[in-house]
C-alpha cells in the first residue's frame, strides 16, 4: 500500500465513527445531544486555555525576566482569576447537564421496556399499562419520538452492556441485578445498538435494531405485535407450522397463538416483521432464513441454536411458514 | 517436547465442536441396566462418549441445557425430586454415557419424558456429559471448578467420584476414557 493510500485509510477509520446508524456525533437522542453540548463547552474552554498557555510559554521564552525585577505583575492576577472562573464554569456546566439528563425520564408518560441480554441476543418485553398489553419480541425495539422510554436491563448469563450511541451512553447489564436507563429520542430513523462488553464468542454479533418513529406509527406497530401469529394458508405452510410446533424449535422458541411457548430463545411470533435475523447477523430475507435455519453454526458459530440438519423439504416448509409471521 | 505435549493435550479439553459430530437422526440404542426392562449386558461403550465427556465446552453446554430444559424441575441440581437423584452411584437404567443418552432419548416409564425429536443427539450427549459431572465421574480437568447454582456439596473438581455401583453389571469404574 502506498503512503497516501495508507493515510487515507487512517483518516477514513478515524472519522467512520462520526456518521450513520451507529454513531455518537449526530445526536438523535436528548441524552447524546446534552452530552455533546457539554463536550463542546469543554472543548472550547480547554482549547482556549491550551492556546493561551502555549502563547505564554512562547512569550516567556522571548521575554525572560531581567535581573532586579520583582513583585507579582498585574497580568498574573488576571490569569489566576480567569482560570478559577473557568473551572467553576465547567463544574457548573457538568452539573447542569447531569441534572438535565437525569430528568428526561419524567417528561410525559414513559414507554416501559424490559430488555434481557442473553449470549448472544436481546430479549425484549414491552410492559404495557396492564399485562394484556404486554408484547414480547427480540433484537429490535421501536420507540416513539419525543417520549421518554424507561428500560429495565437484566442479564441471563454474563455481563453485557447496552449501547445505542445515537441515543445515549452505555449501561452494563449484570446477572442477578436490574439496572435501568432512560432514553428520549428526538430524531426519526433506524439506529444500531451493540453489546459493548465482551461477552463471549459471538459478542460482535449481538446488535440491537432501534427504530424511532412517530407516535401513531409506534401505536400501530404495538397493536400489530400484540396480535397472535396468523394461521397457515397453504399445505406447505401448515407442514412448516407442524414441524416448528412439534419438533426441536418448540423446545426453545415461542409463537403466540400456537402450542410453541418456550422462552429460552427469541420469540418468533412476528419474526418476519423484523429487520434482521440473529441479532443483526443476517438481513431478514428468505435467503437469510434458509441460511440460518439450515446451519446456524455456520453463520454464527457457538450460538445457542443447534445444527439440526433439516431435510430440504422440511426446510422449505419451515421457511414458508416463518415468512408468514409478519 | 513436554511443553508441546501439554499444549496439545489442552486443545482436546477446550475444542469447541459446535455442530457435534455428524450423527444420524436416530439416537443410540444402548443396553440399559439389568435391573430394568431391557436386560442383557451392556455392549462396548460408544466411542462418542469419550469425546463429549472429555470436553469442557460440551459439559458447559450440557449444564446450560440442564437448566434451560428444566431437568432441574424434576431432578433438582442432581439431588433428585420427583425424578431420581443423578449425583449418586445408583442408576436404574445405567450410568454410562450412552445409557444416560438412551434414558434422555427414549424416556423412562415412571415419568421421564422422551426428548427424541425435541433435542438433537448432540444436545443429548452434552446433557449426559453434564449429568456425569454431577456424580464427579468426569476427568477433573474438564469439570467446572465451581457451580453456577447454589450448592451444599463440593464442586466436581473436589468431590470424590461416585462410579455406578457394582450391583449394576453395566457399571464402569471412573470416567469412560
Ligand atoms: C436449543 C434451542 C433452540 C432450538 C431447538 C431452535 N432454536 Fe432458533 N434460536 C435459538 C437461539 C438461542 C437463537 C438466538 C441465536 C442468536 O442470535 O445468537 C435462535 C434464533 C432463531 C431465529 C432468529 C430469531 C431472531 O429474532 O433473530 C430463528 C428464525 C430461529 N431461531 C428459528 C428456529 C427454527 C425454525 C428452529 C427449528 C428448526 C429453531 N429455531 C430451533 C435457539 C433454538
Ligand atoms: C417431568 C419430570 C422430569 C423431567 C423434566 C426430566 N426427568 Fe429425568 N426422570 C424423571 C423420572 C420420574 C425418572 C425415573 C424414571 C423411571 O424410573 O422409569 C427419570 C429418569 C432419568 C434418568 C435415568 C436415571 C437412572 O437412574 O437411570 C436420567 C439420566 C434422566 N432422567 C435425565 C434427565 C435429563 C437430562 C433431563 C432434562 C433434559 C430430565 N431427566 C428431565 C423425571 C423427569
Ligand atoms: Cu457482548
Amino acid at each position: 500500500m502506498t503512503r497516501a493510500r495508507l493515510s487515507a485509510v487512517c483518516v477514513g477509520l478515524s472519522t467512520s465513527g462520526c456518521a450513520g446508524v451507529q454513531s455518537i456525533a449526530p445526536s438523535a437522542g436528548a441524552h447524546t445531544s446534552a452530552f455533546n453540548s457539554l463536550f463542546v463547552v469543554f472543548l472550547v474552554v480547554c482549547g482556549f486555555f491550551y492556546l493561551l498557555v502555549i502563547g505564554f510559554l512562547g512569550a516567556a521564552i522571548l521575554r525572560r525576566r531581567r535581573q532586579g525585577e520583582d513583585g507579582v505583575p498585574a497580568l498574573f492576577r488576571v490569569w489566576v482569576g480567569l482560570v478559577s472562573l473557568s473551572l467553576v464554569g465547567l463544574a457548573l456546566a457538568s452539573w447542569l447537564t447531569d441534572r438535565a439528563m437525569a430528568s428526561y425520564g419524567d417528561k410525559g408518560p414513559p414507554v416501559r421496556i424490559r430488555l434481557t441480554a442473553n449470549q448472544w441476543w436481546w430479549d425484549v418485553e414491552y410492559l404495557g399499562a396492564n399485562p394484556s398489553e404486554a408484547v414480547r419480541t427480540a433484537n429490535e425495539v421501536h420507540l416513539p419520538i419525543g417520549r421518554p422510554t424507561l428500560i429495565e436491563l437484566q442479564s441471563n448469563d454474563v455481563i453485557h452492556s447496552f449501547w445505542v450511541p445515537n441515543l445515549a451512553g452505555k449501561q452494563d447489564l449484570i446477572p442477578g441485578r436490574t439496572e435501568d436507563i432512560a432514553l428520549l429520542p428526538r430524531k426519526i430513523g433506524v439506529f444500531r445498538g451493540q453489546c459493548a462488553e465482551f461477552c463471549g464468542a459471538q459478542h460482535a454479533h449481538m446488535a440491537l435494531t432501534v427504530v424511532v418513529e412517530p407516535e401513531a406509527q409506534f401505536r400501530s406497530w404495538w397493536r400489530q405485535q400484540q396480535a397472535e401469529a396468523p394461521a397457515p394458508r397453504t399445505p406447505e405452510q401448515l407442514a412448516g407450522m407442524t414441524y416448528v410446533t412439534t419438533r426441536e424449535c418448540a423446545t426453545c422458541h415461542a409463537i403466540a397463538g400456537t402450542t410453541a411457548s418456550a422462552s429460552v430463545a427469541p420469540d418468533l411470533t412476528h419474526i418476519a416483521s423484523r429487520k434482521t435475523i440473529a441479532a443483526g447477523t443476517l438481513p431478514m430475507s428468505r435467503g437469510g432464513l434458509y441460511a440460518w435455519i439450515a446451519d446456524p453454526q455456520g453463520v454464527k458459530p457457538g450460538a445457542h441454536m443447534p445444527y439440526i440438519g433439516l431435510e430440504a423439504r422440511q426446510l422449505d416448509a419451515v421457511v414458508a411458514y416463518l415468512e408468514t409471521l409478519k | 517436547m513436554a511443553v508441546a505435549l501439554v499444549l496439545l493435550s489442552a486443545c482436546d479439553r477446550e475444542a469447541r465442536e459446535v455442530r457435534g459430530k455428524p450423527l444420524p437422526e436416530t439416537a443410540v440404542a444402548a443396553q440399559t441396566s439389568q435391573l430394568f426392562p431391557a436386560g442383557g449386558t451392556a455392549g462396548p461403550i460408544d466411542p462418542r462418549a469419550k469425546m463429549y465427556e472429555g470436553n469442557a465446552y460440551h459439559i458447559a453446554e450440557g449444564g446450560r441445557l440442564y437448566r434451560q430444559m428444566n431437568c432441574v424441575g424434576c431432578h433438582a441440581n442432581g439431588g433428585g425430586g420427583m425424578g431420581p437423584a443423578l449425583m449418586d452411584d445408583q442408576w436404574r437404567y445405567g450410568g454410562r454415557m450412552d445409557q444416560i443418552v438412551a434414558s434422555i432419548d427414549q424416556g423412562r416409564p415412571n415419568g421421564m419424558p422422551s426428548w427424541r425429536g425435541k433435542l438433537t443427539p448432540t444436545q443429548m450427549w452434552q446433557l449426559a456429559a453434564y449429568v456425569r459431572t454431577l456424580s464427579a465421574n468426569v476427568a477433573k480437568d474438564v469439570a467446572p471448578s465451581r457451580s453456577d447454582t447454589m450448592s451444599a456439596t463440593y464442586p466436581p473438581t473436589l468431590a470424590k467420584p461416585k462410579p455406578p455401583t457394582d450391583s449394576d453389571p453395566a457399571a464402569v469404574k471412573g470416567p469412560a476414557r
